[in-house]
């Protein structure tokens, strides 16, 4: 489905990622771990075209991205991105979901057509937020806010659905929700998901496969037990962890060791 | 039938009666004021009358020039707002009407009037406003990009650079010239030249149908830079043709009726309030809008200090901060009922 092959990308001539290198399969959920700075968002943002590859290609549906139309990828790959921008605040949801199908529009069409309100319409019943339809986006909360980003980008009715940090501002219950929900829609509509995610744990429970970057390079690719073992964490995130396995699913389970806790052990 | 619409061709309805009433109202009104039944059956009548010419060499001249300018002023300002994605900028922020009033400045101070013989300002003000947005396109763009900030900061300093030229100029020449610069500075409608009305015409009619191109754009915009590229919007390319369109746009409307200030920033917050954020609609009535604002406004410059006219710029300001304050205030208001 989508091939990274020897991309090297960076800002102002600055290499952030450097020969990276992997594949993702249809219909696969992969997830991109690792510390601050280490090129992860840089990564999405070279999948969507956002920044130039210096060097290296990466491969859409057995096409170069640089061969597809603007509108043609926007088809193809959605992004959901963390927060609703501020001067989209007083659009009602539906017409902020609505927007998602602007990669379908002609010039001069000014109108929606019954099949993008269709889209539209499901997109809002699949997420959960049809009854807010009419609300402005500025009175909803962070979790609704989440799943009309959500609904946006499926507007679009991609085959790749890019999230980055999707979870970041939520409480645990929405994020078991948002993450629920891509899963469900990674199952049913064999929608292929690439996820930045922060928290380890969540990364463990959903992701069939991650991607542990480190300073630019990929420094392990492989299933949540490969990759989450405490001699890989400890080395790239510089701290103490204890993995275990989890009681629920028996994925990995990464438990933090504060600095008092250190100390007590060691003595 | 389609809810959207019909909410907007009810707008447009609505706002070209508005437009045609107050059009007719300031055909009407005036020094010598002629009632409506005569001005209807005036073009079947004798073509020689005091009547005839002060309709059709008059006052309608400057009602058409009003809508021109003040619907090409709106449609720079909704464009600009748009692609800035901050809601004070203006069509004069980046500089391009300093330009033109410097372009006028100079041609006054060296007389260029009289040596060619013919008015010149329009063309010196349109090659100012040309210059300015070449300097400021070039200055803020590096590397093929386009970066949003830059352009802004550029421009304001553009601008300032400008003015400051403008009240360099003005403390060094004498006081009859001084008198041309600040009458062009303060904006007039006041145009006899039938030719530069029709090219005003022209560009506005041109800018509406342009901007209706870019409408989708627009509200990709809405969004910021990187969703819209997420949205298929090729942003790079969109964001350099629409600032350098909106400033010829602002560019054109300035040489011909010099610096009517507010109506650019005014109207396009004003429509959105009423007619919600989708660019299709918002374009269509804002260039309705600022045409009929401008037009009410140079109505009231002429007659309410009669036989003294007053600078259009001082009555747009004014009329347009007061009801934009006011239905700022009551914006809940509007906001509650629509929702519900």
């Amino acid at each position: 489905m989508l091939e990274v092959k020897g991309l090297t990308c960076g800002y102002d001539r600055r290499f952030l990622l450097q020969d990276i290198n992997f594949k993702v399969r249809k219909g696969e959920f992969l997830g991109i771990i690792g510390p601050n700075g280490s090129g992860k968002t840089t990564l999405l943002r070279a999948i969507t075209k956002v920044l130039r590859p210096e060097k290296g290609e990466i491969i859409l549906d057995g096409k170069d991205i640089n061969h597809y139309g603007f509108k043609e990828l926007a088809r193809k790959i959605a992004v959901v991105s963390q927060k609703v921008d501020s001067f989209a605040l007083n659009l009602t949801v539906k017409e902020y979901v609505l927007l998602g199908r602007i990669p379908f529009r002609k010039r001069f069409q000014f109108l929606e057509t019954r099949r993008d309100k269709e889209i539209a319409h499901k997109a809002l019943a699949i997420t959960g937020i049809l009854s807010l339809a009419q609300r402005p986006i500025a009175e909803m909360s962070g979790g609704e806010k989440q799943c009309a980003i959500i609904a946006r980008a499926l507007a679009q009715e991609p085959q790749v659905l890019l999230l980055d940090e999707p979870t970041t501002h939520l409480d645990i219950g929405h994020q078991i929700k948002i993450l629920d929900l891509i899963r469900k829609l990674n199952k049913e509509r064999q929608l292929t998901v690439i996820i930045i995610l922060h928290d380890l744990n969540l990364a463990s429970e959903y992701c069939e496969r991650l991607l542990l970057l480190r300073g630019g390079k990929i420094y392990r690719m492989g299933s949540p037990e490969e990759v989450l073992t405490y001699p890989i964490i400890e080395e790239v995130y510089g701290t103490l962890v204890v993995v275990k396995k989890s009681p629920v699913s028996s994925r990995p389970l990464v438990c933090l060791v504060p600095e008092g806790i250190q100390n007590a052990s060691k003595g | 039938m389609d809810r959207k619409l019909f909410h907007w061709i009810i707008w447009i309805f609505l706002l070209s009666g508005l437009l045609l009433a107050v059009g007719l109202f300031s055909l009407c009104i005036g020094s010598s004021s002629i009632p409506i039944k005569e001005i209807i059956s005036l073009p079947l009548t004798d073509r020689h009358t005091t009547e005839y010419s002060i309709i059709f060499d008059i006052r309608l001249p400057r009602i058409v020039l009003a809508f021109a300018v003040g619907g090409a002023l709106s449609i720079a300002g909704v464009i600009f707002q748009g692609i800035f994605r901050n809601p004070l900028v203006e069509p004069y922020t980046l500089g391009v009407s300093g330009g033109a009033a410097l372009g006028v400045c100079l041609s006054i101070v060296f007389k260029l009037n009289r040596i060619f013989g013919f008015n010149l300002f329009p063309l010196v003000g349109f090659l100012g406003a040309l210059l300015a947005i070449f300097l400021v396109y070039l200055i803020s763009s590096r590397q093929g990009t386009l970066k949003i900030t830059n352009l802004l900061l550029t421009g304001v300093m553009m601008s300032f650079i400008c003015s400051s030229l403008i009240m360099l100029i003005m403390a060094i020449s004498r006081l009859e010239d001084l008198h041309g610069i600040i009458f062009w500075i303060m904006g007039s409608l006041e145009e006899c030249d039938w030719m530069l009305i029709k090219i005003a015409l022209l560009v506005a009619i041109l800018g509406i149908f342009i901007s209706l191109f870019f409408a989708q754009d627009l509200n990709a915009f809405s969004l910021g830079e990187e969703e819209a590229l997420h949205l298929g919007i090729n942003v790079e390319r969109t964001k350099k043709l629409l600032f350098v369109f909106a400033s010829l746009l602002t560019g054109a409307s300035v040489s011909v009726s010099g610096i009517i200030g507010f109506v650019g920033l005014v109207v396009p917050h004003f429509v959105r309030m009423f007619v919600g954020q989708d660019h299709g609609i918002l374009l269509i009535a804002s260039g309705l809008c600022g045409g009929m604002f401008l037009i009410l406004c140079d109505t009231l410059a002429r007659t309410v200090m009669a036989p003294l006219e007053l600078p259009v710029g001082v009555i747009t300001g004014i009329v347009g901060g007061t009801l934009f304050v006011y239905f700022l205030s009551k914006r809940q208001l509007i906001l509650g009922t629509k929702g519900a």
